[in-house]
């Protein structure tokens, strides 16, 4: 049962890595694939009435893991104290930089919003990314499997490690060239003119930064955390995951020349759930790696009783359901090409 | 307050007083906006339809947010109470993820839709995407009040073997007797605040002599659903939660009411000063025999004062519990007061060109906010010094592993942020009342700044 929780909230996240990386992406791309407003109010047109959605992903992410492995919940958010709560900051931000900016049409207000909707996006980007390095690289747990990361100690994999170290920043920046090819092949599809053009060649670009930054992480894991290792050897069909993730990459590439923006776009999907699948495949048991093993949280140690898990499993279904119902209307009310006029968003 | 618990929950609490500004707002107007869209399409009024769109812009406003200020909230279970995280996450766990699969989801993705599809989504299909968002928030409130309630009165579980608390039965967590009281209670405290909102902005219009056929809508819409509300939020939901505390939580029935000594016909404190140090209460203001009355309907019942519970159960912060439940208590009664008030103006044809009702009805828009306000915190302050009654202290709950300093470091920062965004609500939300229901409000501001700009 806790193996297949731990499944049911790695798929959440992923999906939410999907959806919300491309409105990111989007963000972080905002202010060089579009100059006027009126550009401006095509990127955000593309996200506009999505982006609320895609982050509730998020929080449907957290509460599954909340009351699927609670020890797990109460570890790891009191111990990234600090980084969560920047990452809530750029949250309400960001949030409040694409609601509010066309309210008022004005020389001071819209360029304001503008650089705040980018700039926390791009941070965002950065700080996911470090997370999920920190949850690789493995925290300073203990055996009351508590601990407490500041925000940085030396920059190196010590015993006393921070949240930022050359690892997970090295995890961050590869975060935020994803999406941002990501969001620029989201804005690509969505958009006609200067922006289309613009965010196609920014993908284009930060696909050569994926690329190398991929590889560089990929040798570095291996090497800091063993456990991935050990289940690559263990079970040799793990590597479907980063097949996939190579395989989307590539057709990215081979999607762009050829101008097949809807193909360009899903590969990165592709490649988005390729690295992320294989981080979950590599980790397992844990969900939570320690420095010391021997207090590493897994799947077993971190859930919550059989019963509450049990009874979730029927509700999380439905849940899911209407929830994959909702989006496909939702996208297929918002399918094509956005035009910017008065009556769209904002 | 120098101790992290007292830091954890001030932290908790100011974000979670200011957040909760917004969804009441939202909830309570998207009640009025299913009622406009209804009217619109029942009478094909396009009246109707521009007041929906109005309300619809602020509703926006005030979504986001309580969207921005809502992800902090349950994030805060793990960051700052991590140890009752560990305990009891896998009971309201629960309710907090259905929230987000049941609620969050339909909201997010029908919100954007009424809002912004209403040509695609023709009449029918806008009234249910406005439906649905209504069904949305409001199922939100349950999820939140039922986890709240099982704090309050934690049924349904049991204590596994490593001592952390496992859900045992589904269903009595989700229909907790204390979680449906405490949610008919807080959804018509909800329903007044949009009320008074759409009433007082009624009379700004009338008062101000503009929008006055939108102005006339408004009040009459917002007076009668409010006087409706008003007099169910005393009687029979606030009796109701009131019985439930009288009988499930003593001391802090005592604490709520200033009772420090256990009296046979004791009395109701209308006014007065708890001195905790002395137990007692200065300059009082009673009824006699009233909360006798109130709380096992007879007149000369004993109720159990504060000095017969051991100090260690009393909640710790009395006198800020005692004025919480007074002052909530206080503006129910001026509640019902004015609207009841205002509903007798309304039949006898007089409200649209009274005045004085008009001027109460547009002062009165804070208050509700404040008695909302006032009603959460006499149940948390009430819930204390338990963080799950009877089975966790609240300072038994928090991170062992995060210090006083990083707790007031995030509190600070929280402060910054939630001025600027309050500013920027006053503004924006101020800015749509002033641009008005008509059509033209928004073309002609936007033709204005243009031709400033040009």
């Amino acid at each position: 049962m806790g193996t297949i929780w731990f499944c049911l909230v790695a798929i959440m996240i992923s999906i939410y890595v999907l959806l919300d990386g491309f409105d990111l992406g989007a963000g972080a791309i905002h202010l060089f694939a579009a100059k006027t407003d009126e550009e401006r109010r095509q990127v955000l047109a593309s996200i506009g009435p999505v982006w609320d959605g895609n982050e509730v992903w998020l929080i449907a992410a957290g509460g599954t893991l909340y009351f699927a492995f609670p020890t797990l919940y109460a570890s790891a958010f009191s111990g990234f104290y600090l980084p969560l709560m920047i990452v809530l900051w750029l949250l309400i931000l960001r949030g409040a930089s694409i609601e509010f900016r066309n309210h008022i049409k004005s020389a001071v207000w819209d360029p304001l919003w503008d650089f705040l909707f980018s700039a926390s996006s791009l941070l965002l980007a950065v700080f996911f990314g470090a997370a999920l390095g920190n949850v690789v690289r493995g925290v300073p747990l203990d055996a009351s499997s508590y601990f407490f990361e500041p925000l940085w100690t030396n920059f190196r994999l010590g015993a006393e490690t921070g949240i930022l170290d050359w690892y997970t920043i090295l995890v961050g920046v590869l975060a935020l060239f994803a999406l941002m090819m990501h969001g620029g092949l989201w804005v690509q599809m969505k958009t006609g003119g200067e922006v289309n053009r613009r965010a196609g060649r920014l993908a284009g670009r930060a696909w050569w930064g994926v690329l190398a930054l991929t590889a560089l992480v990929t040798a570095v894991t291996f090497r800091i955390q063993p456990q991935v290792k050990e289940n690559f050897t263990t079970w040799p069909w793990g590597f479907v995951f980063p097949l996939l993730a190579v395989a989307g990459l590539a057709d990215v590439l081979f999607a762009l020349r050829r101008h097949d923006e809807g193909r360009a776009f899903f590969a990165s999907c592709a490649y988005l759930a390729g690295m992320l699948t294989s981080v979950v495949f590599g980790l397992y048991p844990m969900v939570l790696p320690a420095r010391n093993p021997a207090y590493s949280l897994t799947v077993t140690t971190a859930k919550a009783g059989a019963y509450g898990l049990k009874v979730g499993l029927l509700w999380w279904v439905l849940g899911i359901l209407l929830a994959s119902g909702y989006f496909t209307y939702v996208y297929r009310c918002f399918a094509g090409k956005v035009v910017v006029d008065k009556d769209s968003h904002g | 307050m120098g101790q992290a618990v007292d830091v954890d929950r001030l932290h908790f609490a100011f974000t979670v007083t200011f957040h909760y500004i917004f969804p009441q707002l939202t909830m309570g107007l998207a009640l009025l906006l299913v009622y406009l869209k209804t009217k619109a399409l029942r009478t094909g009024d396009e009246h109707y339809d521009r007041a929906a769109r109005f309300w619809a812009r602020i509703f926006g406003i005030n979504f986001a947010l309580g969207v921005v200020t809502g992800i902090p909230m349950e994030f805060q279970f793990g960051t700052n109470w991590a140890a009752f995280s560990k305990a009891a996450g896998g009971v309201i766990g629960q309710t907090l993820a259905m929230e987000g699969l049941f609620s969050f989801f339909l909201e997010s993705s029908f919100l954007g839709l009424f809002l912004f599809g209403e040509k695609k989504l023709g009449r029918i299909g806008h009234w249910v995407a406005g439906f649905l968002v209504f069904l949305g928030s409001w199922l939100s409130g349950y999820l939140i009040v039922a986890t709240d309630a099982w704090m309050q009165y934690p049924t349904g579980y049991r204590i596994g073997s490593s001592g952390v608390i496992e859900l045992s039965s589904f269903w009595d967590l989700l229909l907790n007797k204390w979680a449906l009281w405490q949610y008919a209670h807080t959804m018509l405290g909800a329903v007044q605040t949009g009320c008074f909102v759409v009433a007082g902005v009624g009379a700004f219009y009338l008062l101000t002599r503009r929008d006055e056929t939108y102005g006339r809508t408004f009040v009459r819409g917002g007076v009668l659903v409010g006087t409706v509300a008003a007099i169910l939020q005393l009687f029979p939901t606030g009796d109701m939660q009131g019985k439930l505390v009288a009988y499930n939580q003593q001391p802090t029935l005592a604490a709520m009411e200033g009772l420090f000594e256990s009296r046979a016909g004791a009395p109701l404190a209308i006014l007065g000063q708890p001195d905790v140090g002395k137990r007692k209460l200065d300059n009082p203001l009673e009824v006699p025999n009233v909360l006798s009355f109130l709380t096992y309907r007879q007149w000369r019942a004993n109720v159990k004062g504060l000095s017969d519970f051991p100090q260690t159960e009393w909640p710790d912060q009395i006198p800020l519990l005692y004025y919480s439940y007074h002052v909530m208590v206080g503006l129910g009664t001026i509640f019902i007061i004015v609207m009841v008030l205002a509903s007798l103006n309304l039949w006898r044809g007089k409200l649209y060109d009274s005045r004085r009702m008009l001027w109460m009805l547009m002062l009165s828009i804070p208050l509700p906010f404040i008695a909302n306000t006032a009603g959460w915190m006499t149940a948390e302050l009430g819930r204390q010094p338990w963080l799950i009654y009877g089975l966790l202290r609240t300072a038994s709950g928090i991170s062992p592993r995060v210090a006083a300093g990083n707790a007031w470091f995030t509190l600070i920062g929280f402060m910054g942020m939630y001025t600027l965004l309050a500013i920027l609500w006053l503004f924006l939300t101020y800015r749509e009342i002033e641009l008005g229901p008509e059509p033209g409000g928004h073309r002609q501001k936007d033709d204005a700044a243009a031709l400033a700009a040009g």
